[in-house]
């Protein structure tokens, strides 16, 4: 194998449990991650949709941002709507580039005297760049590799986690609160990455491992690796930087205009934000579709998308085989004339025209907490 | 009977002139779930580390290999229908295909039970 660099691997909190739990790790945005546990993908990924899954996600950036005029500043940067984000809520949003390209996407929480983003491990040394740079006067602080983040995710999720920190049962979807979990201080964010109920949980990097063991000691939670993190949020349609979104897929492109607030639209102000302004206006060239093929064939990224006509008319960006829709399922890019669901498509695997259609996104039901 | 291995985790094994092939318990191992198998059609021509079915996991897919040259006899239909045979039984219902030698004595160049073991721990 082949690595980027030659820099020695990073580690999360968590390196000597995923090994004592069996995992199989790989490299992954140069950290080593687990990609399974001995339950193996499938299973993993029906078990986190069945009751619940424990994920380690510490490798992602999380950022204090502080300073006088933080959210003016930082919406400079993103099209989010910040003025409007009420103290311990969530907002998710995206970095974007002057050509209305996605440098990366983020969630950003309003602390009430700070503002707390997270973002993809692989582009925070860049995007800490970007923020330092972007926001003159405003303190930039990455809380490092000493902070774990571990998320609980799944229909029993919350009443795990209010076995512990009873007030968790209500908070709204999208906020954010400090918590004590037996005596450890965290952050417990109600939010995920596989469109089901559940949380995202900071701690410091020293009292990590104990979380994770309080919350796998519950029967109902299954430690998850990689692997089903990915086809857990394909099935439920959120993108993957990297792949489904970049700095070529503008946030109209990508269908992520409802991230962007009326007043946003109008007034701008941040990178790119005629172009966006522009393709609201008169539409794309090009959307991100779902995908359904209609065999049992999975079509992975970068398989060729043709119209009826044998014309090409787009590319997969994610695609794999969906263990709850029981199929194979595929996000990408088509010609705004192919976009309509229902659109006929042929995908080309190993040389093959099959068949498939445009489908609605998720492709299982968001089951996020509504109260 | 005679059963060989491949470097790529192919088992092939001969019983009188026809050779029945799949992938290995280590090989179904590493893939984790298979989902999807795609195998050959009766009277296709194989060659020798080329293409000859196809087998996917969630994460991601394979090709299968022909251990010799030699002509598909028969696809295995069940496993197309329940890819999880691959899993569960590698080396038995979980096979991909039926095929004729053209040179019997290409079989000496893979290795016996002993031999794949030996690689297959030298892998670790």
């Amino acid at each position: 194998m082949v690595t980027e660099t030659d820099s020695p691997l990073l580690t999360t909190p968590l390196n000597a449990l995923h090994r004592e739990l069996g995992a199989k790790m790989v490299t992954f945005a140069g950290y080593d991650m687990p990609v399974q546990y001995p339950l193996g993908v499938l299973k993993e990924h029906l078990h986190t949709r069945e009751q619940a899954g424990l994920f380690d996600v510490s490798h992602m950036g999380q950022v204090v941002l502080r300073g006088d005029g933080v959210v003016e500043a930082l919406e400079k940067l993103v099209p989010g709507e910040l003025k409007a984000l009420k103290e311990g809520r969530i907002r998710y949003s995206f970095f974007t580039n002057d050509q209305a390209g996605i440098l990366d996407d983020l969630m950003i929480a309003n602390r009430g005297d700070h503002l707390f983003l997270v973002v993809n491990a692989a582009c925070k040394v860049q995007d800490i760049a970007h923020l330092t740079a972007g926001l003159p006067g405003i303190e930039v602080e990455y809380l490092g590799d000493d902070r774990g983040l571990l998320a609980l995710q799944g229909p029993t999720a919350a009443a795990v986690l209010a076995r512990f920190v009873p007030e968790v049962a209500t908070m709204p979807f999208m906020s954010m609160v400090n918590a004590s979990l037996k005596g450890i201080p965290v952050t417990i964010a109600r939010s995920g990455y596989t469109g089901e109920d559940g949380y995202e949980i900071g701690i410091d990097g020293a009292r990590t491992e104990d979380v994770a063991r309080l919350l796998l000691a519950e029967p109902e939670v299954s430690a998850i690796g990689l692997g089903a993190r990915d086809s857990l949020r394909l099935e439920a349609g959120l993108c993957l930087y990297g792949h489904d979104i970049d700095t070529t897929t503008t946030p109209v492109e990508a269908g992520l205009t409802w991230a962007i607030s009326k007043r946003r639209r109008e007034e701008g102000g941040y990178p790119g934000d005629a172009i966006v302004r522009r393709q609201l206006a008169e539409g794309a060239a090009r959307y991100r579709v779902g995908i359904q093929p209609e065999g049992r064939a999975p079509a992975r990224e970068h398989t060729e998308i043709q119209d009826a006509s044998g014309q090409t008319v787009g590319e997969v960006t994610s695609g794999g085989f969906g263990p709850s829709a029981n199929a194979p399922v595929a996000m990408g890019y088509v010609t705004a004339a192919n976009a309509a669901v229902g659109t006929p498509l042929s995908l080309i695997v190993r040389g093959k025209a099959l068949p498939a259609k445009v489908a609605a996104l998720p492709f299982v039901p968001q089951r996020y907490y509504r109260g | 009977m005679t059963i060989r291995f491949t470097e790529d985790h192919e088992w092939i094994s001969l019983d009188g002139d026809v050779a029945t092939v799949g992938i290995t318990t280590f090989a179904q191992s590493q893939l984790g779930d298979v989902v999807f198998v795609e195998v050959p059609e009766a009277g296709r021509a194989l060659t020798k580390g080329k293409d000859a079915a196809v087998v996917e996991s969630v994460k991601a897919a394979s090709e299968v290999f022909a251990p010799v040259d030699g002509t598909v006899v028969e696809g295995n239909q069940a496993v197309v229908e329940d890819p999880s045979l691959v899993n569960s039984d590698p080396q038995g219902a979980g096979w991909f295909f039926k095929m004729t030698l053209a040179s019997p004595a290409q079989l000496d160049g893979l290795m016996d039970q002993a031999a794949y073991d030996a690689f297959v721990e030298g892998q670790h």
